[in-house]
């Protein structure tokens, strides 16, 4: 056990697999074509191929029994293409309610971000467009709903295939309590801004062509100290976004979560996996807005354009992070479990070290 | 990845604890506050007796994980470390390219944390622009020796160390970056003085001045004017490792006042410490990528300026949030009655400010990565 910031050599692999997988399934075309549903029905098939939809599953269950660290690798990766497939969501979806049809991606599963209102309504559900299957809470209960998808979504910011759902139309199987769904939120969290690491990267790196190539007053603008110095406060934006939801994943992986993490504010340590993957989709939002935003910028008004790419990663930048809800609410909900406030049944159950200043 | 410490690094963790609990008392700190000088001998000292001084030194062989563990421990406590730092990477640059000789005669004292040393780097018109240094060093070949004259700016602990370790420009003709020679000198050496320099933080730094000052073969460290490879060497240890764990203390600190005056339970306020937790987090594992870069071999790259520039100025924006969040009780200095976290709040505003200057400007650091990282054009 010692500190280790690489991959292992079955992540590298995995990592490879998936990034030319996307380069090749999933180029920029691919997802101007899928707009504005933002759902490839041929590139989710071709993941079948690859036994992608069920690679979270225990092998027990049938699936491929990827580590969360693994998960967290493809998710970089279908966020560096911006990938028009709710790979993401079924992932998280499959591990909890991990049926064989499920299990295969034959049905899509997809899960419910908030709990269902009084009409029994899931609100913009990710992937609520296209998925036969929504795990959701409705009540003091998490449910798994089947259902017709719409097939069709509001139009909105992302292109992304979001759809409000009925908890209680359909055939509903009850999972468990209310907080069953609790892991799965941490993991959809986790995935999520491993994609937003792999749209900030992305942002670096058209950016970064761009202004190599980009001439003004007589001299490519990437010699301008200006443009130089944006652009140099992208690798710790991604890499820390990057850091965090390996940490996320490490720490779920090695059975850190609630009371078997540690959150100690006094030494600033910090192993819970739920904390962690909050922190995580936090930083990634903030590394892919602030990312895509300055590379657009430097694009000058081509970046405004839907002729260029950037503007196809500043949109999903804002779409696959706020679909959550403010992250201001989502601050507080990580600061309850950093500083739980005075009565509240503490997340995790925190651990603190005697109050030296 | 994995972010698990070793059973030796947790039980260095544990050892630098217990001698900081002994050592680094209440009164200590405010003695450090008062003087000036930031420095606490018997935390030094025992940190030389339990050898981990020598385990902190930077270089081949040497384990760069120790090295960031105990200047975070030390950050992290709040215990004056910035002695510890110096004598540590000068230790490692003699263990590199000193003598034999050097190194039995200089080496012993600084890992023991008897004797401390400062740098002789920046000058009134070098500063980011290094190479500009005006200090010359002339050798004289009648007496195997040199002749010193110039003048050094912010060589901090300059009035307490026992050994200066000095950059010179031995060959103006030799072009920007050849001609240097770097030396380590005795403080005691005739010629050389030292006026305090006081700053808008609680520390004293020093400008020193080199008079006719008179050396032997015996102080140069490495090849004579070829002192910008031993820069090299020094500034690689140092960007990037140490100072980018300010904010968990600052963030403990203010917790412990937000919870004692009731602010924590304000959503404006939780939102906030919920965001500088994440920076303390990012802060800190850019750091320890940094170090695990140098443990595989493969770095430094331009890791350390990464880490350097968004730990500093993240520490920067939290300070200066948590005094506007504290009102009036922020600006109280220590022990006034009713100053937010005794004073330390006010204090961080001022230590933040010269960490985005010190050990290399960000904008030193942004040109950096933008140069090595991105393969951009230089334009200066």
């Amino acid at each position: 056990m010692a500190l280790e910031f690489g991959l292992s050599p079955d992540q590298e692999s995995i990592s490879d697999l998936f990034s030319s997988f996307f380069a090749k399934e999933s180029p920029s075309e691919i997802v101007r074509e899928a707009e504005p549903l933002g759902h490839s029905p041929a590139l989710w098939n071709a993941l079948q191929g690859l036994e992608a939809p069920g690679m979270g599953v225990a092998v027990a269950a049938g699936g491929g029994g990827a580590a969360l660290a693994d998960l967290v690798v493809v998710a970089e990766a279908l966020g560096r293409a911006v990938a028009p497939v709710p790979l993401l969501e079924h992932l998280v979806a499959s591990r909890l309610h991990p049926e064989a049809a499920i299990v295969r991606g034959d049905q899509i599963a997809t899960i419910a971000l908030h709990p269902a209102d009084a009409a029994g309504l899931w609100r913009l559900a990710p992937a609520g467009a296209v998925a036969h299957v929504v795990i959701g809470v409705d009540g003091d209960e998490t449910v798994a709903v089947y259902a017709e998808p719409p097939g069709a979504a509001p139009a909105n910011h992302a292109c992304a295939p979001i759809a409000d759902r009925s908890a209680r139309v359909g055939d509903r199987v009850v999972l468990g309590p209310a907080s069953a769904i609790d892991g799965a939120l941490a993991e959809w969290r986790m995935l999520t801004a491993a994609a937003l690491v792999g749209i900030a990267n992305a942002a670096l790196e058209i950016g970064l062509a761009y202004v190599r190539e980009r001439e003004q007053f007589g001299r490519i603008i990437g010699s301008y100290q200006a443009i130089q110095h944006g652009l140099a406060d992208f690798p710790a934006l991604i890499d820390g976004a990057r850091f965090l939801a390996h940490k996320a994943a490490w720490a779920g992986d090695t059975g850190r979560v609630g009371a078997a993490g540690v959150i100690d504010m006094d030494e600033g340590e910090i192993t819970e996996h739920a904390a962690l993957a909050s922190m995580a989709f936090l930083q990634a939002g903030e590394a892919a807005a602030v990312c895509t935003d300055r590379s657009l910028h430097y694009h000058g008004g081509y970046g405004f354009s839907k002729e260029y790419d950037i503007q196809l990663y500043f949109r999903r930048a804002r779409g696959w992070a706020n679909i959550l809800g403010d992250p201001a609410r989502e601050r507080l909900r990580l600061a309850d479990m950093l500083w739980p406030p005075p009565g509240s049944a503490a997340r995790g159950a925190p651990t603190s070290s005697a109050g030296k200043v | 990845m994995d972010f698990t410490l070793s059973d030796e690094h947790l039980d260095l963790r544990r050892q630098m604890r217990k001698i900081m609990t002994a050592t680094v008392t209440a009164d200590v700190v405010d003695e450090t506050h008062r003087s000036g000088t930031n420095h606490a001998p018997a935390f030094i000292h025992a940190l030389g007796d339990s050898g981990i001084l020598a385990r902190a030194m930077p270089g081949p062989g040497q384990d760069p994980i120790d090295m960031w563990l105990v200047s975070s421990e030390a950050e992290k406590f709040g215990a004056p470390f910035d002695a510890g730092g110096m004598v540590t990477s000068i230790a490692g640059v003699l263990a590199q390219l000193g003598t034999d000789e050097q190194r039995r005669r200089i080496m012993p004292g600084l890992l023991s944390g008897r004797e401390l040393v400062c740098f002789g780097l920046t000058e009134p018109d070098g500063g980011s622009d290094l190479p500009r240094i005006k200090t010359r060093a002339v050798r004289n070949d009648t007496d195997d020796g040199w002749i010193i004259n110039g003048a050094k700016m912010w060589t901090t602990m300059g009035h307490v160390a026992d050994w200066v370790f000095l950059l010179a420009r031995s060959d103006p003709s030799a072009g920007r970056y050849g001609g240097f020679t770097t030396f380590i000198i005795p403080m005691s050496t005739p010629g050389i003085s030292v006026d305090p320099v006081w700053t808008m933080g609680t520390e004293r730094s020093n400008a020193t001045f080199y008079d006719d000052v008179r050396v032997g073969d015996e102080c140069v460290v490495g090849e004579a004017h070829e002192g910008w490879r031993t820069m090299g060497i020094m500034l690689a240890f140092e960007r990037g490792l140490g100072n980018t764990g300010a904010l968990t203390p600052l963030l403990r600190r203010f917790a412990h006042w937000a919870a004692e005056s009731g602010t924590i339970d304000d959503p404006l306020v939780r939102d906030h410490m919920a965001q500088i937790a994440i920076e303390a987090q990012v802060a800190e594992l850019l750091t320890q990528r940094t170090v695990w870069t140098i443990a595989t071999g493969e770095g430094p790259g331009t890791e350390g300026s990464v880490a350097k520039v968004y730990a500093t100025e993240a520490y920067q924006r939290a300070a200066r949030w948590a005094q506007a969040t504290a009102g009036a009780d922020g600006l109280l200095r220590f022990h006034e009655t009713g100053a937010a976290a005794d004073g330390w709040i006010d204090y961080d505003v001022r230590h933040s400010t010269p960490q985005t200057l010190q050990g290399g400007t960000s904008e030193i650091n942004r040109n950096n990565i933008a140069e090595r990282q991105f393969g951009l054009p230089r334009m200066r």
